[in-house]
């Protein structure tokens, strides 16, 4: 807090920084908007040209996204019954029958397991590790350190070839666990390093008051360190999750069936029944909202740990 | 309540020596200092005193028992942390009970120690507040609460007041030396302000350099130092030291400084060579009969006394005078020392030589 003169901003600048951030939203979420615009077209208004700013909403993209359906042809029309529900109906009035449920659903649950589950594991061991670096005499530390974070230095599509042959061995093909270990392992470095600054930035000495106090070292650890390295945490499991939600790469190379995520799964929809855009869409529009919902539950950490070391002390 | 025995305590940061073999005892219910310039190994004592630190050799005892290899949370020993160490996340009350909790204490009787605590730090008003906004009085209030709480067996405290600003201190000052006597429990207080220690300290261990310098109560360092880094150290101005090549014989009375005899108290020990005189300035007058002569090079009034720097033939020296007594800078007068009152020190070994006036002092260690 030195050498700092704090003068009021004038009213143009303000303005001007005003603007500034008003064109970075607008830029930066106008596809977001398009995408869950798009959600709610008809097929035939997703690819309109010119494109289609306003448009009758349907829900027709979301039921697409959810079921299998079939084309009503004439010879089935006498046997058809009546639809008992909306979904059904909106099924009909596009010239088709719901033959069942759509695999999103469990893409979907796939990506929550193995999107939460790698999270937590991330940070668990992340803070363990994190922890011992910053306080223990740990042998060739600096050394360890730099091999922690160059595994994150190589692209995903190098390494997938030896992890698809690693661990088509051990069985962990196109398994949750085998993912939720991968985005753990990959996810470690980065959580290794920015919990490590979070804990660094924590005076030793609370530790040793609760050691006084007649704590365990360990209770000292849980009790203490970890209740001020929250919004570390809390800024660093975001950073995992959305890595591990995102990843396209490795997700379509390892998996294909049982455990295959949302990501790779969404682009697929378009093949089934021609270019359903409105389902696309609907499908990312749905994506998106775990990961909105985890980080704006997380955000008032995260605002303040985002200044990474900055921290109040 | 304890007493601490240190014993050879010594300690390595790889090839440096924080702390030399220092031995030390801390009777029961005393307040002690552990004074010394920084950087020379107060904290790293205390720190293993308290458990915080391994020591690389030696031993502490307390009550009798050796506790050096033991863990902190082991040795019932509070500490008071130069920067208080409150828990942020927790508030007031939170802070103070964290002791008891670990002892398993039930709630009702935490509560009623935590406001008997309180009552006695007179902080019972903040009690639900968040430590985060309290001011540095009552932060150190809080800790101090949190370090008494559980009736320790001795206390430590690590510069409590460094993070105080020169007003509060005084007054904080008082405030812990009552504290003190009310509790009547044993106190390893770290300082590096001779002042303070004086003040407080019912004995004080001076360090420096990693080794312990002297050890005694207040008084008897001030007034015969065992090393000539302790009689610079202690007191302002500190004691003047005059350096001059002769020899003492054992017995002698008398020691020559620039032609001029001058009288000191029967010597103990012989040397010769390098040789310090060493005399506080409250100890020297001016007195124009006498033939050892200096010029007055500037003065400084501190309303009951004056402070006066004098150029003698052995180097600068300052007096201390009666305010009422006047001297003009430039001006030449005779210079007379107490007798009774002086050391003389080995310059090549840095330690007093033994008299029959400080032997009393430093015979016993
Ligand atoms: N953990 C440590 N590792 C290495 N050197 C240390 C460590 N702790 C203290 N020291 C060194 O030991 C010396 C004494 O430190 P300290 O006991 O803190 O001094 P003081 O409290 O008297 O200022 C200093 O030179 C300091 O740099
Ligand atoms: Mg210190």
């Amino acid at each position: 807090m030195s050498g700092f003169s704090v003068t009021e901003p004038s009213k143009r600048q303000k303005w001007f920084a005003g603007l500034l951030v008003i064109t970075y939203a607008v830029v930066t979420l106008l596809p977001l908007l398009w995408i869950i615009a798009t959600g709610f077209k008809s097929p035939a208004d997703s690819i309109s040209y010119p494109p289609k700013v306003l448009f009758e909403p349907t829900l027709e993209g979301y039921v697409n996204l959810f079921s299998t359906r079939t084309r009503i042809t004439p010879s089935m029309r006498e046997t058809l019954v009546e639809p008992t529900t909306w979904y059904e109906q909106i099924a009909r009035d596009s010239g088709t029958v719901i033959a069942g449920p759509s695999r999103y659903g469990q893409r979907f649950l796939n990506s929550v397991i193995i999107g939460f589950g790698s999270t937590f594991l991330s940070i668990f061991f992340g803070t363990l590790a994190a922890y011992a670096f910053s306080r223990f005499k740990v042998p060739i530390k600096e050394d360890l350190l730099f091999f922690i974070l160059s595994t994150r230095m190589m692209p995903p599509i190098a390494v997938a070839i030896p992890i698809f042959l690693m661990f088509r061995q051990l069985g962990l093909n196109d398994t949750q666990l085998g993912m939720i270990l991968l985005y753990t392992a990959v996810n470690l470095s980065l959580s290794v390093w920015l919990l490590k600054g979070f804990i660094d930035e924590i005076p030793l000495e609370y530790e040793e008051a609760a050691l006084i106090d007649g704590y365990t070292r360990f209770q000292a650890f849980y009790k203490v360190v970890l209740p001020q390295a929250a919004t570390g945490i809390a800024s660093t499991a975001i950073f995992c999750l959305i890595f591990a939600w995102n990843e396209y790469a490795f997700a379509v190379l390892l998996t294909s069936g049982t455990a295959q995520t949302a990501p790779p799964f969404i682009p697929t929809i378009i093949g089934i029944g021609g270019q359903d855009w409105p389902a696309v869409a609907a499908g990312a529009t749905i994506f998106l909202i775990p990961v909105m919902i985890f980080t704006i539950l997380l955000r008032k950490h995260l605002l303040s740990g985002i200044t990474f070391g900055a921290v109040r002390k | 309540m304890a007493q601490i025995i240190i014993k050879n305590l010594r300690k390595d940061f790889g090839d440096f020596t924080a702390v030399k073999e220092s031995s030390f005892t801390i009777e029961n219910g005393e307040f002690f200092m552990l004074l010394g310039p920084s950087g020379c190994g107060k904290t790293t004592t205390l720190r293993m005193i308290a458990g915080l630190e391994l020591p690389t050799s030696g031993e502490v005892y307390i009550d009798g028992e050796e506790v050096s290899q033991k863990r902190a949370s082991e040795r019932d020993i509070a500490f008071v942390f130069q920067m208080f160490a409150l828990y942020p996340h927790l508030n007031v009350r939170q802070n103070i009970s964290y002791p008891l909790k670990s002892q398993r204490m039930p709630k009702r009787e935490i509560k009623a120690k935590v406001d008997e605590v309180a009552g006695i730090l007179g902080i019972e008003d903040i009690l639900n507040k968040p430590v985060g906004g309290l001011s540095g009085g009552d932060r150190q209030r809080v800790a101090l609460g949190r370090a008494i709480v559980r009736e320790p067996k001795a206390f430590m405290m690590d510069e409590p007041l460094g993070a105080l600003d020169a007003e509060f201190r005084e007054h904080m000052t008082e405030e812990l030396r009552a504290l003190h006597d009310r509790m009547g429990a044993t106190t390893v207080y770290v300082t590096h302000d001779q002042l303070e220690a004086m003040q407080m300290g019912d004995k004080i261990v001076v360090m420096n350099h990693g080794s312990v310098e002297q050890f005694g109560v207040p008084q008897e360092i001030y007034d015969w130092p065992a090393t000539l880094f302790v009689a610079d150290f202690i007191g302002s101005p500190s004691m003047n030291l005059l350096r001059f090549n002769g020899s003492i014989a054992t017995g002698d009375t008398m020691v020559s400084l620039d032609g001029q005899d001058l009288e000191i108290p029967e010597q103990l020990q012989a040397a010769s060579g390098d040789l310090v005189f060493g005399v506080r300035p409250e100890h020297v007058s001016m007195n124009d009969n006498s033939a050892y002569r200096g010029e007055v090079t500037a003065t400084e009034y501190l309303g009951t006394t004056r402070i006066i720097t004098i150029d003698t033939p052995n180097g600068v020296l300052k007096a201390r005078v009666p305010a009422s007594q006047v001297f003009t800078v430039g001006e030449t007068h005779g210079l007379e020392f107490n007798p009774r009152t002086i050391s003389i020190f080995d310059e090549t070994s840095g330690t007093a030589l033994l008299s029959k006036a400080n032997k009393g002092v430093l015979d016993h260690g």
